[in-house]
């Protein structure tokens, strides 16, 4: 498994979801400038604040030469997963329902939560179990995710009870999109990949991407 | 052309922006306040106003959760 995880200006976590994807394959950074994905199988859209967030988090980066790449690779079924602001790009393309506002409280959220894995059928969440729980930390302000009538089948992740840190919609936290190769989450499982840090539990999500599908 | 758009938050969409102003006013002894909601504005010159709606669909407001309302300005 090779990723591919995208760099803009402003982004902040990519070197840690670099770090998190070479646990468990290849992984190299893609400039937002470039066109090419350099082949790789999967795409990291990481959390920071691309263009300075300007405008809307997430409005500028989606029109960035590589989006348009990635855009073209997830519609041709490529695994892309986006987190934080990665998961604002992903929406604000159009690859994901709906859209992130400013979290209930008005304050930037850092902390631990503990989030439930609702759909294991994914190429994200394949080496999780069904209702398991994984602790990772969110670190946001606009992550209060916003979508009338998305379906409950496009629900991967939901924060465990008393752990919705924004004010999400139903408490979800991680949604994809209806073919189901594309996933956007607000909580940071590249932070939480060693037990040195808490937990390693965000590492189930990397794993399961560089696992093989099943046939 | 001289164009001004009005971006608000979509009615019925939580907007705790708008919420905190409103909560605010009164204790600086206004009362009354209801409704408070906080949006953005953008002016911009063009060319041609007709293609402002198009700007504000694709990028200068979300249409999920925004409204927005586009003024030419008369100079």
């Amino acid at each position: 498994m090779r990723f591919g995880v995208v760099r803009f200006p402003g982004s902040c976590d990519e070197v840690d979801a670099l770090l998190a994807c070479r646990r468990f394959g290849e992984a190299e950074l893609l400039w937002h400038k470039d066109r090419d994905l350099a082949g790789v199988d999967a795409v990291v859209v990481p959390g920071g604040f691309s263009y300075g967030d300007y405008l809307r988090a997430g409005a500028i980066a989606r029109f960035s030469p590589l989006m348009e790449s990635v855009i073209e690779f997830a519609r041709e079924g490529g695994p892309v997963l986006g987190i934080c602001n990665g998961f604002q790009v992903l929406c604000e393309a159009g690859l994901l329902p709906g859209a992130l506002l400013t979290n209930r409280s008005l304050r930037f959220v850092c902390r631990q939560v503990d989030i439930v894995v609702e759909n294991p059928d994914t190429p994200f969440t394949r080496a999780c179990a069904q209702d398991e729980v994984l602790s990772v930390p969110v670190k946001h302000t606009t992550g209060r995710y916003y979508a009338p009538g998305v379906p409950e089948e496009q629900v991967v992740l939901r924060y465990a009870p008393g752990h919705n840190p924004n004010g999400a919609q139903d408490d979800i936290a991680g949604v994809c999109n209806a073919a189901g190769n594309v996933l956007g989450l607000m909580p940071h499982p590249e932070h939480a990949v060693d037990p040195l840090t808490g937990s390693a539990d965000g590492g189930r999500l990397f794993e399961s991407l560089a696992m093989a599908p099943v046939a | 052309m001289r164009v001004r758009v009005l971006i608000r938050p979509k009615e019925g969409i939580l907007d705790p922006v708008g919420q905190t102003v409103e909560g605010a006013l009164p204790a600086l002894g206004f009362e009354g306040v209801r409704n408070v909601h906080v949006g953005r504005l953008i002016e911009l010159d063009v060319e041609d106003a007709a293609d402002v709606p198009a700007m504000c669909e694709r990028l200068l407001a979300n249409p999920l959760i925004e409204d927005y309302e586009v003024q030419e300005l008369v100079a």
